[in-house]
């Protein structure tokens, strides 16, 4: 049917145009998966490995395996009910003297030590004591006799627990959960219990920052897309320039600002609004300011672009229908910016729950988001189990939210762009 | 197809180059903690070593972290030679073999320094305090100690402290009358910490947590607080450099000392080496006290300086007097712990 359209030298030999065209359109996509093969490593390498490998280091258990591999493996049969036997005792013996030799007893300590804390102590004081190997038999009576913990069930629990390859100690930690001595799942200890409240700290405080946002930015995109280009142009210079200044820098100049002594306290007190300056800085209020100022442009700009794109003629015609401004703007103007408004909330969101360097300058100790946490395990403690787990529970959070809002979005079918 | 090649092709040339680039010689790096004492050490160790050995050397600035050390190591091709790095660090990565070993006849031999500042796998650069920090010209009554710091009622105003719990608790106990030399006894007892924490309830609500060595004078300068923890020497170079009037006190007073380390499989050795032995001699060292109120690890230092200077290090008898050393030990095993009491508190 399809080769009646054909004629004279694009005559086909006896391929069917679909297949044809599918084969041209076969060609273009491997010259286009050609061309975006660069970004696709690059993304590869930077991104995704780099996410694969933190999500496998917050699992990983690698180090009580590879520096007592004896102990583990005598543990593997152990019911945790009463202390092990002799054999396991011997075989920690020949794994500590092993490990002194190699210089690798830290590496296991420094897990251990998570695990149940003093731990450091007991194997550093165990290897230091331990001379020679235990004659046989005698494992038990001389590794108690260097350090009382060896008689505690809750040691070798420790080792058992970190014996690996893979744990879930990190991300129960990380939801403030841990396993008792009988391996169930219960509630840290009380006073050690701060990642729930710091992810709704984090959450909450990203709400807020986006939410801000949206009202402050709301009006000044409006007036950007309504004013004249002349004038709008200067103003989005204004709006950019923030963009040209360092984070550093702003953030900075807010400590000037809000301080006890600052700029905002002597104004007030010289119009005789206050007597004492106010707290402005180091708690809650200094970061929602700081934040909000840093990230407005990212809620102005995609809020802009959509507003420009809606045509004056609209609500012309809604207010020559009856409509009074009000029902208008709410009906016309408003559905019509759906787009700018999730795109801009969508991106100060995510970019607010990675905030680090503000909260850390302007908020006090109970402001402080879950980056904070991530970077001192990293870069401080080297906790990257730890700092792994955090990672990947404020990683899945975030994917949730992006399904709620894909979901809340695609059931609107307003926000066309957004989906692709 | 041809694209696809020709893509594939770049992307390993472009791979090869820069790995070739990485694999390269560099010059000598050294690292240091930036700020007022960086630019001490320029004055009196980089450049006049630049001169003396003819070695290309660049300096940059960290803020301290083991995990940063051990990515440097563990990631290959570190481009970092010789760091300046806390107790901390240097008790962990010594553990986990991220430093060479110090070949101590290649620097003078360990009789040249200080016995503390001698240590398998670094060798002492600094010692310094934490003081009490406060301005003078804001308190009229000098604050005595720690106890002082706590009194809100004596001395309005907020105070800062060192955010996280190093520091803060041996501050806190000191301020309760624990006696500087026992307090990580106390600490190491679970009422020791709780005590700690009451103290520190005193004030919470005026307590503005610094992060880096460079805020408390700042805090202090901006009248922001009224006393600060603080490292000794920014109050000496605030006091020198920008003529403030800052004041402080030694009594309960904690000191640490920083070492120098050579990074495991570092391409500079020799320059290292030279470098670790410039800064090591006793003239060297005298120049960068007199710069910088830090006492050093060099046994002849010391006898090369002013007593005017002197009495402000913190190697000074009378300063020493009651100062206790930042346990090393405690803090390995525990940070993880009480960082994490510690930000419950915070939050409460």
């Amino acid at each position: 049917m399809t080769n009646a359209f054909l004629t004279g030298a694009d005559a086909p030999t006896d391929m069917p145009l679909k297949r044809r065209l599918k084969r041209a359109e076969r060609a273009r996509q491997v010259e286009a998966l050609a061309l975006v093969l660069p970004l696709l490593a690059f993304l590869l390498f930077t991104f995704l490995g780099p996410i694969a490998g933190m999500l496998w280091r917050s699992v990983d258990d690698w180090e009580v395996r590879q520096v007592l591999p004896h102990t583990v493996a005598a543990l593997a049969d152990w019911d945790g009910k009463d202390l092990p036997d002799e054999q396991a005792y011997a075989a920690l013996a020949d794994d500590i003297l092993a490990a002194r030799a190699a210089g690798t007893i830290a590496v296991a300590a420094k897990r251990l030590n998570y695990a149940l804390t003093g731990f450091r102590t007991i194997l550093a004081s165990t290897a230091r004591n331990l001379k020679a190997a235990p004659d046989p038999g005698t494992a038990k009576e001389t590794l108690g006799k260097i350090n009382l913990a060896w008689r505690e069930r809750a040691a070798w629990a420790a080792i058992k627990g970190a014996g690996g390859p893979m744990t879930s100690f990190y991300l129960l930690a990380a939801l403030d959960l841990t396993r008792n001595v009988d391996g169930a799942i219960v509630a840290a200890p009380l006073d050690q219990a701060i990642y729930r409240d710091v992810f709704a700290r984090t959450f909450i405080i990203s709400f807020g920052v986006t939410a801000l946002c949206l009202i402050l930015g709301f009006p000044v995109a409006y007036l950007l897309a309504t004013l004249p280009p002349r004038r709008s142009n200067l103003l989005i210079i204004l709006v950019l320039l923030p963009f040209w200044t360092s984070l550093l820098v702003r953030t900075c100049a807010w400590i000037v600002l809000l301080q006890s002594n600052g700029v905002v306290n002597h104004s007030l007190r010289w119009l005789g609004i206050i007597d004492e300056p106010l707290r402005l800085i180091y708690n809650r209020f200094g970061v929602y300011v700081a934040m909000t100022h840093v990230l407005l442009p990212f809620m102005i700009l995609p809020l802009y672009s959509s507003m420009k794109a809606i045509s004056p003629a609209y609500m012309r015609a809604a207010a020559s229908l009856g409509a009074p401004p009000v029902t208008a703007f709410l009906r016309i103007y408003l559905p019509q910016t759906l787009p700018g408004i999730g795109a801009g909330s969508l991106l100060v969101f995510i970019l607010a729950l990675g905030y680090y360097i503000t909260p850390a300058l302007v908020g006090g100790g109970a402001d402080q988001m879950i980056s904070y946490f991530i970077a001192l395990y990293t870069t401080e403690t080297a906790n990257w189990g730890l700092a792994s787990a955090l990672g990947a529970v404020l990683l899945l959070a975030t994917l949730l939210l992006g399904v709620v809002y894909g979901k809340l979005v695609h059931g609107q079918q307003v926000i066309g762009g957004m989906k692709n | 197809m041809l694209k696809l090649k020709v893509a594939l092709g770049l992307a390993a040339t472009f791979t090869a180059g820069a790995l070739a680039t990485a694999a390269q010689a560099r010059d000598l790096t050294v690292v240091s903690w930036g700020g007022a004492y960086q630019d001490a050490q320029k004055k009196v160790y980089f450049e006049p070593f630049k001169k003396a050995a003819g070695i290309l050397m660049n300096d940059e600035s960290w803020d301290g972290g083991i995990g940063v050390l051990r990515a440097k190591v563990q990631g290959g091709a570190a481009t970092w030679d010789v760091v300046q790095v806390e107790s901390e660090e240097l008790a962990v990565g010594c553990e986990e073999g991220l430093f060479e070993k110090i070949d101590y006849a290649k620097i003078g031999g360990e009789a040249t320094y200080l016995p503390p500042s001698v240590n398998p796998c670094g060798v002492g650069a600094i010692l310094y305090d934490f003081v009490l920090g406060y301005d003078k010209d804001k308190l009229k009554d000098a604050p005595k100690g720690w106890a002082d710091f706590f009194d809100t009622k004596k001395y309005p105003g907020k105070r800062s402290l060192r955010q996280g719990p190093k520091t803060t608790l041996e501050i806190a106990l000191i301020a309760d009358g624990v006696a500087p030399k026992d307090v990580y006894k106390v600490l190491a007892a679970d009422e020791g910490v709780e005590r700690a924490f009451k103290k520190l309830d005193t004030i919470k609500n005026d307590i503005v947590w610094w992060k880096a060595g460079a805020q408390p004078p700042q805090l202090l300068a901006s009248g922001e607080v009224a006393m600060t923890s603080v490292y000794n020497g920014r109050i000496d170079a605030a006091n020198k450099n920008e003529k403030k009037n800052f004041g402080m006190v030694w009594d309960g007073a904690l000191y640490t000392l920083d070492s120098w380390v050579i990074l495991k499989g570092s391409s500079n050795k020799d320059g290292a080496y030279k470098f670790l032995d410039f800064v090591g001699k006793a003239e060297n060292q005298a120049k960068l006290s007199e710069n910088i109120a830090y006492g050093t690890s060099n046994r002849d230092a010391a006898a090369l300086l002013q007593p005017a200077v002197l009495k402000d290090l913190p190697t000074a008898p009378d300063n020493m007097k009651n100062a206790v050393e930042i346990n090393v030990a405690f803090w390995l095993e525990n940070i993880d712990r009480l960082t994490e009491r510690f930000n419950k508190w915070a939050a409460k």
